[in-house]
């Protein structure tokens, strides 16, 4: 047990801590918080970090008070939450589903989620909450219903795939109806939504977001230790006294939950779900889930990857869902290289 | 009373019934094994056992109460299960991986006591892998796994131990070397073992009570020297064959009957 | 035709038996009467009815009447449907027995990225802008992405996981430049919404002929492939012992898959779905054997295609719904309903 170091107190008590793991959580929540304060101060606007720093503090001057607290913070603040509740999302499935390549798309979120916003926009030209509203309903409805159709005494996984799949194909079509019936302003504003984008996004959507993550970060965390017994197989840990079922029901709830809320605000932001568990755990080198270095991961993911598109295309010209696609596809070819080089492949 | 019994249980997955009105005793401080043609409903019943599989009607018990209704963490520090499909986590060291038996012993506040690294230390050494202590499992021999996931069942510390097929993929001398470690652990620290054994002779050598199997129904259970005979194998496994007496343990061993000699029965 | 039958776990080592056969080579011709039906159907119904009469006359008696000219109109439309039906469903069948992935389809290679990606190129940066332009452009963009999948996922020594995880990365990265495109060209959004969604309606006899000929020579292709795909499915080492060349066998299916999506993608826009469904459907009933297999889903394939199509004329009269919306709309529902039916030791 090399890196890891177990403090107890004299009543027996006692905490296990992976040291690496623990420093890996540290400096991805340093680089999240530092890559923050830069995205704020970056825009047509630019304000020096130091400045930023100040006004966050209460001591800049109006105008870059306003600018700070009004329109960037809480636009940051939205990326770093769907950031952190991607990646503990995607961390779930993948740890509940044994599969490093699955993502919560296998419910249709992301397709019922657009389809939802779609309606708002199209057929409403609704406002954003409106269609961050029709966004969470429509994942969490798309979710329900591929659910209970694959429920048959009880959901097998495989059927729940395909179910998602055939749920996911009458989505689509929709929303492709969808986008060839609005006008091109709709039209536009539904493909950026579509993208994943954080422009605009104001304090209405940090609350939410922020209130769903104080219920579920701590709910997860206290059945990780359940979760990973599990990826020893159902058997093992049922043996090791988990209640496998309860364990799993209760995390694909959070995941469904984190997951949906998160692209409700943001849109469906591709890759971070996927990428964010498996690049922590590149850094943390422990087996478990990595609930935490995923979460802090994808939050400094996000907002990285925000400020690249602002700083490579200029201020709002093109969503952050541009720049996290390119850099999944790079990051799935270094996959493909460095697992072809090892011969796991 | 024995601590581990079936009562008329009826196991199915899904609508496949494999065993009904199934009644099974373990004796306490017993080496039980369950022997048994392919798809005979061995491995269900031990997976029954083991409260891994609900039965659709009887109950299991444990130390006289129905063991689905027990707190998990409490069955778990009585009745341990190695399965026959295990999963080792990618990267996980030898020694994490026999520290995950504590689990039913720990809890969020009391993660990691001196009781359990002495446990764990005191497991690996029983089965002989305490070198391996610091390498990755994806590393080591099908042999030096299985005693890695046994290091792990015992880190447990149950007084009852069910193995599903624990030689199965294992050469012949680490078939031996499972087993002996099996009878350690039953004559030396007195524990009730459970297991499903593919080998018949093997089980006839090892085993203080035998459990017959076929389709679903117990044919003969008791003390391998009392039950096995010629008729009694070729009842479940529909061979063949002279039972004589193993010239190292004095315990009945089997020998197939020669083809031409089957042949020619069959013929008449 | 979906009758129950217990799926076969036997390949091509033992022959069906008699009875099931000529039940299965029955079933064949059933299909294959109901693709009559279709097809006709497709040249009868539309905005404007035409009576049996009439399409006769158009079809027979060409006399340039009104009735003989949109005769003339759904013909090209019909042909260009059961054309792409035949290369979606072949396509999808081959992808699928080379990825050992029953739920393979052409996006999971990039192919449809690959297209679009091109497309898009086409509109914002070549000023094309004609649906007939696009055809080179999509069709030179799937091969492409075929071909880079291929050399990434290792060419000759490819791996079913290699070239899904090289698909996959293409595909990410292609469709992040595709929405950054559309985004910031509001003409190129325009157009693409339109062809993404996957249509007939701009068949004509030219973009028939252009892909005419790769779509022949990829269905020969696949045909010929059923026997050693069969070998491939029992796993690499079995199929090595049984004698099939794995590498040859892996590079003709991708040139056959690419080919066929490349030329159906090129002529309608990438139609979703049906190359997913008909396969994995028809698989539940003729069980594993390809050569079962890739018949029914060319046959089955452009009957949802056609049906889909003539239903979306009808629903949304005087105007159209895409052929692309309807297959999901009326495909999914199907999908979910035989998944749900079958138990699910057998999936």
């Amino acid at each position: 047990m090399k890196s890891t170091r177990v403090v107890r107190s004299p009543g027996g008590l006692s905490v296990r801590l992976d040291v690496r793991a623990a420093l890996v959580v540290v400096l991805l929540l340093l680089a999240a918080l530092a890559a923050s304060v830069v995205l704020i101060g970056t825009g047509d606007f630019p304000i020096s970090a130091g400045d930023v720093l100040k006004t966050l503090a209460g001591n800049g001057n109006a105008g870059q008070e306003f600018i700070v607290n009004e329109l960037r913070l809480p636009r940051v603040l939205v990326g770093l939450l769907v950031g952190a509740s991607l990646g503990l999302g995607g961390a779930l499935f993948q740890a509940v589903t044994r599969n490093p390549l699955s993502s919560p798309d296998v419910l249709g979120l992301g397709q019922g989620a657009t389809a939802g916003a779609l309606v708002m926009i199209v057929l409403f030209s609704g406002s954003a909450t409106e269609v961050t509203v029709g966004a969470l309903v429509g994942g969490l409805a798309t979710g329900l219903a591929i659910y209970l159709l694959a429920w048959k005494q009880g959901v097998h996984g495989y059927r729940l795939v395909l179910v998602g799949i055939g749920v996911s194909a009458i989505v689509t079509a929709v929303n492709g109806y969808l986008l060839t019936v609005s006008d091109i302003v709709d039209a536009t504003r539904a493909v950026v939504w579509m993208t994943g984008s954080l422009s605009g996004r104001d304090w209405e959507q940090v609350w939410p977001l922020l209130g769903l993550c104080a219920v579920l970060v701590p709910l997860v965390l206290v059945n990780a230790r359940g979760l990973r017994m599990m990826e020893m197989g159902d058997d093992v840990s049922g043996a090791l006294g988990v209640r496998v079922e309860r364990v799993r029901a209760l995390l694909m709830v959070a995941a469904v939950l984190l997951t949906a809320t998160a692209t409700a605000a943001a849109g469906p932001v591709s890759f971070v779900a996927l990428t964010a568990p498996q690049l922590a755990r590149r850094l943390t080198r422990s087996p478990g889930p990595n609930l935490l270095s995923s979460l802090c991961m994808g939050a400094a993911l996000l907002v990285t990857a925000d400020w690249a598109s602002q700083r490579t295309f200029g201020a709002d010209q093109l969503p952050v869902g541009v720049v996290t696609g390119v850099l999944g596809g790079v990051y799935l070819l270094w996959l493909l290289v460095t697992e072809r080089r090892a011969g796991r492949i | 009373m024995n601590r581990l019994s079936a009562e008329s249980v009826t196991l199915a997955y899904d609508q496949r019934v494999i065993a009904e009105e199934l009644s099974v005793e373990i004796p306490d401080n017993s080496f039980t094994v369950i022997v048994g043609p392919n798809a005979c409903g061995k491995s269900t019943l031990l997976r029954a056992l083991s409260r891994m599989l609900k039965p659709n009607r009887g109950r299991v018990l444990l130390d006289g109460q129905v063991i689905q209704s027990m707190p998990a963490k409490k069955v778990a520090r009585t009745l341990g299960l190695l399965p026959q499909s295990s999963i080792a986590p990618d990267g996980i060291t030898v020694a994490d991986l026999v520290g995950r038996g504590r689990y039913p012993h720990q809890g969020i506040l009391r993660q990691w006591s001196t009781e359990d690294e002495r446990v764990v230390q005191e497991s690996m050494a029983q089965t002989g892998v305490t070198e391996l202590a610091d390498r990755y499992v994806d590393e080591l021999s099908g042999g030096q796994r299985q005693r890695v996931w046994i290091a792990m069942a015992l880190a447990q510390q149950t007084p009852l131990l069910l193995l599903d097929e624990p030689t199965t993929y294992l050469d012949i001398q680490h078939q031996i070397d499972v087993l002996d470690l099996c009878a350690e652990l039953h004559e030396e620290q007195g524990r009730t073992l459970v297991a499903v054994l593919h080998d018949l002779n093997h089980a006839a050598r090892y085993a203080t009570h035998l459990i017959a199997l076929r389709e679903g129904r117990i044919v003969a259970e008791g003390a391998p020297n009392d039950i096995v005979t010629a008729e009694l194998v070729e009842e479940v496994f529909g061979l063949r064959c002279q039972v004589i007496d193993d010239p190292e343990t004095g315990t009945p061993l089997v020998v197939p009957a020669a083809r031409k000699a089957r042949a020619a029965t069959a013929a008449s | 035709m979906l009758v129950d039958s217990p799926p076969e776990q036997r390949a091509e080592t033992a022959p069906a038996p008699p009875t099931r056969r000529a039940i299965r080579a029955f079933g064949l011709l059933l299909a294959l009467a109901v693709l009559v039906l279709v097809a006709l159907a497709s040249i009868a119904i539309g905005a404007k009815e035409l009576s049996l009469e009439q399409v006769w006359h158009g079809l027979f008696q060409d006399t340039g009447s009104y009735g003989d000219v949109v005769v003339d109109e759904r013909l090209s439309r019909t042909a260009l449907g059961l054309l792409a039906g035949v290369a979606l469903g072949l396509a999808g069948a081959v992808l699928q027995a080379l990825t050992r992935n029953p739920l393979a389809d052409p996006g999971l290679l990039g192919l449809n990225a690959g297209a679009s990606a091109a497309v898009v190129t086409a509109i914002t940066y070549f000023g094309v802008t004609s649906l007939s332009g696009y055809v080179w452009f999509a069709f030179a963009g799937a091969a492409a992405v075929g071909a880079l999948v291929w050399f990434l996922g290792g060419s000759r020594s490819a791996t079913p996981v290699r070239l899904a995880l090289a698909g996959t990365a293409i595909s990410a990265a292609l469709y992040g430049y595709l929405q950054a495109v559309m985004i910031t060209d509001e003409a190129a959004l325009n157009k693409m919404r339109f062809w993404t969604v996957g249509s007939l309606a701009s068949a004509t006899d030219s973009t028939i002929l252009q892909v005419l000929p790769f779509i022949a020579v990829g269905s020969v292709l696949s045909l010929v492939l059923a026997r050693p795909l069969n070998a491939v499915a029992l796993g690499d080492d079995t199929a090595k012992a049984l004698g099939a060349d794995l590498n040859r066998t892996r590079a003709l299916s991708m040139l056959a898959a690419t080919v066929l999506c490349g030329a159906a993608t090129a002529a309608c826009g990438p139609i979703a779905f049906v190359g997913l469904m008909v396969p994995h459907v028809v698989r539940s009933f003729t069980g594993p054997d390809l050569r079962w297999i890739l018949p029914y889903a060319a046959i089955l394939s452009p009957v949802l295609l056609l049906g889909a199509d003539v239903l979306g004329r009808v629903v949304a009269r005087p105007s159209e719904l895409q052929v692309g919306i309807v297959t999901a709309i009326i495909g999914g529902p199907v999908f979910i309903f035989l998944v749900r039916r079958r138990r699910t030791a057998q999936l």
